[in-house]
């Protein structure tokens, strides 16, 4: 009897003491929180002190993960470069949580919350409803999303202007065809993709209003087999530049290109790449297929809206546009040999002129009509 | 577009389109005809796709132009090894064939997504530099009419995809080998009274459809892709997989149902350059493969019959 009444005390004391200490955890919890808040925006008005250790940013990845040469990495070197700036450390300041499947985001993004971070960047529109439920349920924390719009107020969502860097690949493709025949493959035809189409075919417009862009969706972003079937039917129709905008899908119009200029060196064949700098897949011998590509700098974006939110100026429920005024989207000029100088000129001259508002470039295709007419 | 212009941009895409699933789908005829289901065709040729890419990229430097056939052979070896463990578990031990074959196909990938981050630390490899090349063939090529059609701008690996059909075709139907490798897959008792070892006859069947597998994956990879990375294998094995069903079996049926993938998709994509088709919205043309492919199952090419002893493990003495 007595060991059993002992046993009973124990276990009674044990739960009262948990739940005592469980409530000093988290009112310390609320405590640094609060603290972490005042500091941080005590260190936006002063000056970079010790208060920015506190600050915690993290981001989850898309299914690619951070070394996937496109999203997913541009992501993580614009935090990496946010901590260093910052004096944070890796881990502990900033840090990322890789998703393997669409099954991780909410673990990944709960887990990261979690742990105090004050911003968690979700990459990539499949995050969009994940991070709709994470921050409908922890509306003190900062969530940002990219390339995408959720609905909740406590997510910033960060969007780029597609069509701009587009417009200006057109103008690249546009002077450097011959046959005034271009091309365009896009992943699925979505609204998305069809602002890389109206910028695209905008610019084209601009500088010559006669040449022909035969536009081809391969209804897929992983479908390099489909890619290549497109690539090689434009290429024999007398199609010299194709921009791509399609994924892995593109790889397979890069292996057509790259085919024929192999066979036939003397061929004008080009690819415009996508997202990042795709220099590195046009190469082929001493050649390159790779004209430019259409950068978007998602490193750019990340590190802004950090430094937004840690100086207390987070733009919550706000549809931010990065476009080509501050560098969001920009045009690679890593081929040297196939940028003339005179395209780099007519380039930055069109850039010039988004910029000041002087072009406004279309991102639907009602709007590209009005835009071709005018012309 | 005259209708030479329209072939011509049809028949070499259609080409190295299929070649890929002609390899593939002869692997399922052999496995599936000695009684053993694969599902996990897509599984062998991820991984003939890593093996493939990862060799190519290793190697290029050591064996020049011949790398990317090497390569090719490599990953045959490594699939077919690959595909024991699909022997082991169905034939052995008996376990669902299905099941087993789904566990391939998820191996495969992770297998290859995990090590190709550990050898070259990042999500995607990087594009090899001694892919596959189109070219010409020498006197066939100018022949007028058939030279374009058939014999400029191809890939070699296209014209070996036909001439192992033919080959798999020999071996199943002519020679004593086929022979058992049949029975065994219609009525392994009966095989076994008959003195066949059975199980040898299916690990064989299993690691021929592992050699086919990776061959198709690494075709695939070093004639379209070009590196490797998760999205690289997405849906051939499967496709290959109806290729096997709609040609009933038959190693020259599977064949014409990868042509005939490969002629479908490619038409959905010149079909905006052809008069009469290029009213028609993309999409139907897009999805065409797939109806016709039920369409045939259904009754125009008559009933597709599987194998009898199809996805019974064999148990000695049972009856």
């Amino acid at each position: 009897m007595l060991k059993t009444n002992r046993l009973l005390l124990l276990i009674a004391l044990l739960f009262a003491a948990g739940i005592i200490l469980s409530a000093c955890g988290s009112s310390n919890e609320d405590g640094s929180g609060e603290e972490s808040g005042g500091e941080t925006s005590d260190s936006g008005e002063n000056q970079d002190g010790g208060g920015d250790s506190d600050f915690k940013v993290g981001m989850v990845t898309d299914v690619g993960g951070v070394d996937d040469k496109s999203f997913n990495q541009s992501a993580w070197e614009g935090l990496k470069a946010f901590g260093e700036e910052n004096g944070l450390e890796e881990g502990k300041g900033y840090d990322y949580a890789q998703s393997e499947s669409d099954a991780d985001f909410m673990p990944n993004l709960n887990s990261l919350v979690k742990a105090d971070y004050d911003l968690v960047f979700g990459i990539g529109f499949k995050l969009t409803d994940a991070l709709n439920k994470v921050a409908g349920q922890n509306p003190d924390t900062h969530f940002a999303l990219v390339d995408a719009v959720a609905e909740e107020d406590n997510i910033a969502n960060i969007t780029f202007k597609e069509h701009q860097g587009s417009f200006l690949v057109g103008v690249a493709a546009a002077m450097k065809t011959e046959s005034d025949k271009v091309g365009f493959v896009g992943g699925e035809n979505s609204e998305l993709i069809k602002k890389f189409e109206s910028g695209f075919r905008a610019g084209v417009a601009s500088v010559n209003p006669d040449i022909e862009v035969d536009v081809q969706y391969a209804e897929s972003f992983g479908a390099p087999d489909k890619g290549k079937v497109i690539a090689s039917n434009m290429y024999n129709s007398g199609v010299d530049v194709i921009y791509h905008s399609s994924g892995a899908t593109g790889n397979g119009v890069f292996a057509q290109a790259k085919d024929i200029k192999k066979n036939d060196p003397s061929k004008n064949v080009w690819v415009i790449g996508v997202d990042r700098d795709q220099y590195e897949e046009g190469a082929i011998g001493d050649d390159n297929v790779t004209l430019t590509s259409m950068v978007k700098r998602v490193d750019i974006a990340v590190q802004e809206v950090a430094a937004q939110s840690m100086n207390g100026e987070f733009p919550g429920g706000e549809i931010l546009e990065f476009g080509l005024e501050d560098e969001g989207v920009s045009v690679a000029k890593t081929n040297e040999e196939a940028m003339t100088d005179e395209m780099v000129e007519e380039i930055d001259n069109w850039k010039q002129k988004i910029i000041d508002g002087e072009v406004e470039v279309p991102s639907t295709e009602e709007d590209l009509e009005a835009y071709l007419d005018s012309l | 577009m005259g209708i030479l212009d329209i072939l011509q941009s049809i028949i070499p895409p259609a080409m190295f389109f299929s070649a890929p699933l002609i390899f593939t789908a002869l692997g399922g005829v052999f496995s599936e005809r000695s009684g053993v289901v694969n599902i996990g065709l897509e599984g062998l040729m991820v991984m003939g796709a890593f093996v493939g890419i990862v060799f190519n990229l290793t190697f290029a430097d050591v064996f020049g132009a011949a790398t990317p056939w090497i390569s090719i052979l490599a990953a045959m070896i490594v699939s077919a090894v690959f595909s024991l463990i699909h022997a082991v578990a169905s034939v052995t031990f008996r376990a669902d064939q299905v099941v087993s074959g789904v566990a391939i196909n998820f191996l495969a990938l992770g297998l290859g997504v995990f090590l190709t981050k550990q050898w070259y630390d990042k999500g995607q490899t990087d594009m090899v530099s001694q892919p596959f090349y189109t070219l010409d063939i020498p006197v066939l090529g100018d022949i007028p009419v058939l030279g374009p059609l058939f014999f400029q701008n191809m890939y070699l690996t296209s014209y070996l995809a036909i001439i192992l059909a033919v080959v798999a075709w020999y071996i199943l139907y002519k020679t004593p080998f086929g022979l058992r490798l049949r029975s065994v897959g219609e009525h392994p008792a009966a095989a076994d009274t008959n003195g066949i070892n059975v199980y040898a006859m299916r690990y064989v069947a299993v690691m021929i459809s592992g050699a086919m597998g990776g061959l198709g994956g690494s075709v695939f990879a070093l004639t379209i892709a070009l590196n490797f990375s998760q999205s690289t294998i997405v849906g051939q094995g499967f496709m290959s997989l109806a290729a096997v069903i709609f040609g009933k079996w038959h190693p020259l049926g599977a064949m014409g149902a990868a042509l005939f993938f490969g002629f479908a998709q490619s038409l959905s994509v010149i079909s905006s350059s052809i008069p009469f088709l290029e009213d028609v919205p993309q999409i139907y043309l897009l999805i065409a493969p797939y109806v016709l492919t039920i369409l045939a199952l259904a009754g125009f090419i008559g009933r597709a019959e599987a194998p009898k002893a199809n996805g019974e493990p064999y148990i000695k003495g049972s009856r």
